[in-house]
């Protein structure tokens, strides 16, 4: 690993000097504007064109990307295997979709200036407590990121202090997104229940159904994506991050060395699901809906496919498997729609098995190969979990 | 007559020697005389006829006064044959011979002549049914009948029923025949009653004491509030016992669907997240064993209990070496592997079999159920299920603990260089122990096929449930997984009247992740040094 510089002054921008973050944050920046001007300036019918409902999918795809990285980071550096994260990605996803259905005013079905069509429906003649101030934009983009948080302390102390560890640790994180997902479908709970929160309309006053918006999120969600990556980045290079990994290796050992584990789990938990609440708050508004089935266990755990094929520890190998997945999962679901849980099925099979470091594991072998250098940074970690 | 009853079967052979008419036969019969006062003009001496019907013992009186309440009792106009009508649809209706029961062919409808009744008949000939039941030689029979009168007595029938009661044999017959004589007279005012209908939990009892506790006489409303309190009391700990039924029956659900995974995961330390969908395998091999065997659904139960055993078994083994067997040591990517398998076989059962559920027949000895009191009874098919668990949770005990693999395999798991080279083949006895682990799975399936539907996604549903069961009994220890079970099934059960069934289940997983942060190691943690492993 790199020796870490501490004489940069800002610690976000430090993982500049890293030639593996330069070459992801060129590629990302090189495909948003690559994906901007083709669909700008390419003229509608040119094969070239992107499509506005191809830059909405883009827009879908690097959401899920920035969810990987989130479990990358808790899974590659801290070596928990979390099976709830989709449990923060849909809270962080409410959280926004609340704020949505409150911008929606007296044009819902039933013209009730406050209320939301489903509660009109239910019956009920005020908001519940926790729906208020959702309609000052502000609020919801601090709860996006404070409520998946909260939830993750809250968990992540309980489990951590008492020493809960891998598979069990993965089991009770399972079982947490699920009891949420049982909630969230009651209709009693005040978030819309089976059908969840749609029919949104605007976004800080930006039509949601204008392609320009939907550029303007598309892009929007590439930024965030970067600045995840580097948050992420620059926690793994920290001092911080080394403890991190050495919990991941050796946790009773680092734990004898004097270092307070639980305090550093709890850490990069906590900033994890807060990333992945962002993701989930920027995935909503680009596909009008949010519903329980993002709760959904096999949701949370094919986020960790996504990361397994990818390569763990690496980072950008997460947002390489979500992408190469859901771009799979988007042909296969199209062409044949029975195929696709044959092809999720095998490639969680044969990921784990033949490719335990995931794409960046080959391609880090390739470089690793033409370079003949030893000491290559971007070598993925050896991850022994 | 009864000794004419006895000559009967001779008088038959007789009549069949010479070739008799039947004619003839038939006015030897005493039926034939107790039948024609039947037909008499007036509706008095109608209702005595039946009373000498009923007073005959006739084993044939029951039919007969039945076809009358039903208008199906008819004479010929011609033969003045009396018949049964056996269906009154069309011009002709098939009939048969009101004596002998014997068909005799279809007869046209305006040939016969029906033996009129009117309301005041009908209410004495519904009466007279049910005291002629409590004269059948079935003691079970008699209950029912004697249930069947509650709420039922009126004025005419005090006087039969007290002299029925004076004769019952059976206690049970004639406590119930007295609560039913003690709704009546209670209606009437009878304060005496009150003390018969103590601790029935009859609906009608209840109503009628309900009634008389409202009543203006005050020692009749203070014995029948006493009454009723007693009843609630009851009724409350049927509830209990109804409560801590389902709740075993759930467990039991739960231990079946653990128990496999408690050695898998337990004793190997194998995370199968495709065991859910062995035990669908299990449920569908049920299925296709009635398919192979139509119309013999209890053998086809029995015989797919060692077919899911083994398909499941099967099915473990190629997991384990096709996915398993790679990953040893790296369990969070056993769990992904596994995972990707479970989607796999899922998926394989859409498209082989069907997206849809199949409806796997439950054998008539399977259906019904167990009358415990009139407010408890238990249904018979989650009465199998608990004895099946408990067998499957008892045979496992014996094989891990008595046999020579239960021996190999606590010696692998808890040292495993030494048990190899004690010269235990430590790979063979993996496989074996994966091989039982699914094989209790398929077990599993065979015994939810009776409880659930049966489709691709059953195994998913039990998945979080075992999982959850087998950490919260404490891993490794099959003791547990049983407690672990049994317990979680109740807890859901007392919850879900006051909470509903989602919310109950929520709660369940709330706790069950905070007891974990109390107990890390379930219920039951393992000691010495298989739990340093």
């Amino acid at each position: 690993m790199h020796s870490i510089d501490t004489s940069q002054r800002f610690w976000l921008t430090r993982p500049f000097r890293e030639r593996a973050t330069q070459l992801f944050l060129g590629v990302l920046f090189a495909a948003l504007l690559l994906v901007t001007v083709l669909h700008l300036a390419v003229p509608q019918g040119h094969p070239l064109h992107v499509t506005a409902y191809t830059v909405n999918l883009f827009g879908k795809y690097l959401s899920y990307a920035l969810l990987a990285v989130s479990v990358d980071l808790v899974w590659g550096y801290l070596g928990i295997l979390s099976l709830g994260h989709g449990a923060f990605f849909a809270i962080g996803g409410y959280a926004m979709g609340m704020y949505l259905m409150r911008q929606i005013g007296d044009r819902g079905t039933y013209g009730d200036p406050v209320l939301p069509d489903f509660m009109v429906f239910l019956n009920w003649d005020s908001l519940p407590w926790y729906w208020l101030g959702f309609d000052m934009a502000w609020f919801a983009f601090v709860m996006v990121l404070v409520a998946p948080g909260l939830l993750a302390l809250v968990f992540g102390f309980l489990a951590f202090r008492s020493r809960v560890t891998g598979v069990y640790l993965s089991i009770i994180t399972q079982a947490l997104t699920f009891a949420l997902m049982l909630a969230f479908f009651r209709n009693e709970m005040g978030f819309g229940g089976n059908n969840g929160l749609t029919d949104f309309r605007e976004l800080l006053g930006f039509d949601l159904r204008t392609d320009t918006t939907r550029l303007g999120l598309f892009l929007a969600t590439g930024v965030a994506l970067a600045l995840g990556y580097l948050l992420c980045r620059a926690i793994v290079t920290s001092k911080l991050g080394r403890v991190s990994v050495a919990t991941r290796d050796a946790e009773a050992r680092t734990r004898f060395l004097g270092y307070r584990v639980e305090r550093f789990q709890l850490f990069v938990f906590v900033v994890s699901a807060m990333l992945a609440g962002l993701a989930g708050a920027l995935y909503v508004p680009q596909v009008g809906i949010i519903n329980p089935s993002e709760f959904s266990p096999i949701f949370s755990i094919e986020i960790v496919l996504w990361v397994a094929l990818g390569g763990r520890a690496t980072l950008y190998g997460a947002v390489i498997g979500a992408l190469l997945v859901n771009y799979a999962k988007t042909v296969f679901t199209g062409v044949m729609p029975d195929a696709w849980l044959f092809a999720l099925g095998a490639m969680f099979v044969l990921v784990t098995v033949f490719l335990p470091k995931g794409v960046a594991g080959l391609l880090a072998y390739r470089v690793k190969r033409k370079r003949n250098d030893p000491d290559d940074s971007a070598k993925p970690q050896e991850a022994t979990v | 007559m009864r000794m004419l009853s006895r000559f009967l079967p001779g008088l038959l052979c007789l009549c069949l020697l010479f070739g008799l008419p039947q004619a003839v036969q038939a006015q030897e019969d005493p039926g034939q005389s107790l039948l024609e006062a039947l037909d008499a003009p007036s509706y008095a001496d109608k209702a005595e006829a039946i009373e000498a019907i009923i007073a005959s013992g006739d084993e044939r009186s029951r039919r007969w006064l039945e076809t009358l309440l039903d208008g199906k009792l008819q004479r010929h106009k011609e033969t003045e044959q009396f018949v049964v009508v056996l269906e009154n649809r069309g011009r002709n209706w098939p009939v048969a011979d009101a004596l002998t029961f014997e068909e005799a062919g279809d007869m046209s409808r305006r040939e016969l002549d029906r033996i009129g009744i009117n309301n005041a008949l009908r209410g004495q000939l519904q009466n007279a049914l049910s005291l002629l039941d409590l004269y059948v030689d079935d003691a079970d029979q008699r209950r029912e009948s004697a249930r069947n009168l509650l709420g039922n007595v009126d004025a005419p029938m005090v006087e039969p029923l007290t002299a029925v009661i004076e004769n019952e044999e059976n206690a049970e017959v004639r406590r119930l025949l007295s609560q039913a004589l003690a709704i009546y007279r209670l209606e009437q005012g009878d304060v005496e009653a009150i003390a018969d209908l103590e601790g029935s939990l009859n609906q009608r009892a209840r109503s009628v004491l309900n009634s008389a506790a409202r009543s203006d006489d005050p020692v009749l409303a203070d014995a029948a509030s006493a009454a009723l309190a007693g009843i609630e009391q009851k009724l409350k700990l049927n509830q209990g016992l109804e409560t801590l039924y389902f709740g075993l029956s759930l467990g039991s659900v739960l231990v079946l669907a653990a128990i496999g995974l408690a050695i898998t995961f337990g004793v190997m330390g194998v995370i199968n997240m495709a065991h859910g969908e062995l035990i669908m395998l299990g449920a569908y091999t049920t299925w296709a064993m009635q398919q192979l065997l139509p119309g013999q659904p209890g053998l086809a139960l029995i015989l797919s209990i060692p077919a899911g055993f083994l398909v499941a078994a099967l099915a473990g083994i190629a997991i384990e070496r096709g996915v398993i067997q790679f990953l040893k040591g790296r369990p969070l990517e056993t769990l992904l592997a596994t995972f990707g398998v479970s989607l796999i076989l899922q998926q394989l059962v859409r498209t082989v079999i069907s997206p849809q559920n199949r409806t796997v027949v439950s054998p008539d000895w399977l259906s019904g159920s167990v009358m415990i009191n009139e407010g408890l009874s238990l249904t018979l098919n989650r009465l199998y299920v608990l004895g099946f668990a408990l067998l499957v949770f008892a045979g496992l005990m014996l094989v891990m603990r008595r046999t020579r693999l239960g021996l190999e395999v606590r010696a692998v798991t808890q040292n495993r260089a030494m048990a190899r080279s004690m010269g235990i083949r430590a790979t063979r006895v993996d496989i074996m122990t994966f091989a039982l682990g699914s094989g209790v799975a398929g077990l599993a399936g065979v015994a939810l096929s009776q409880l659930t539907n049966v489709g691709p996604n059953l195994g998913q549903n039990y998945i979080i449930d075992s999982f959850m069961v087998v950490v919260f009994g404490g891993v490794g220890n099959l003791w547990g997984t049983l407690v672990a079970g049994l317990s979680l099934g109740v807890i859901n059960q007392v919850l879900e009247p006051w909470a509903g069934a989602v919310l109950a289940k929520i709660i369940v997983l709330v706790f069950i992740i905070l007891f974990i942060q109390k107990r890390p190691r379930g219920l039951f943690p393992q000691k010495g040094r298989a739990a340093e492993g």
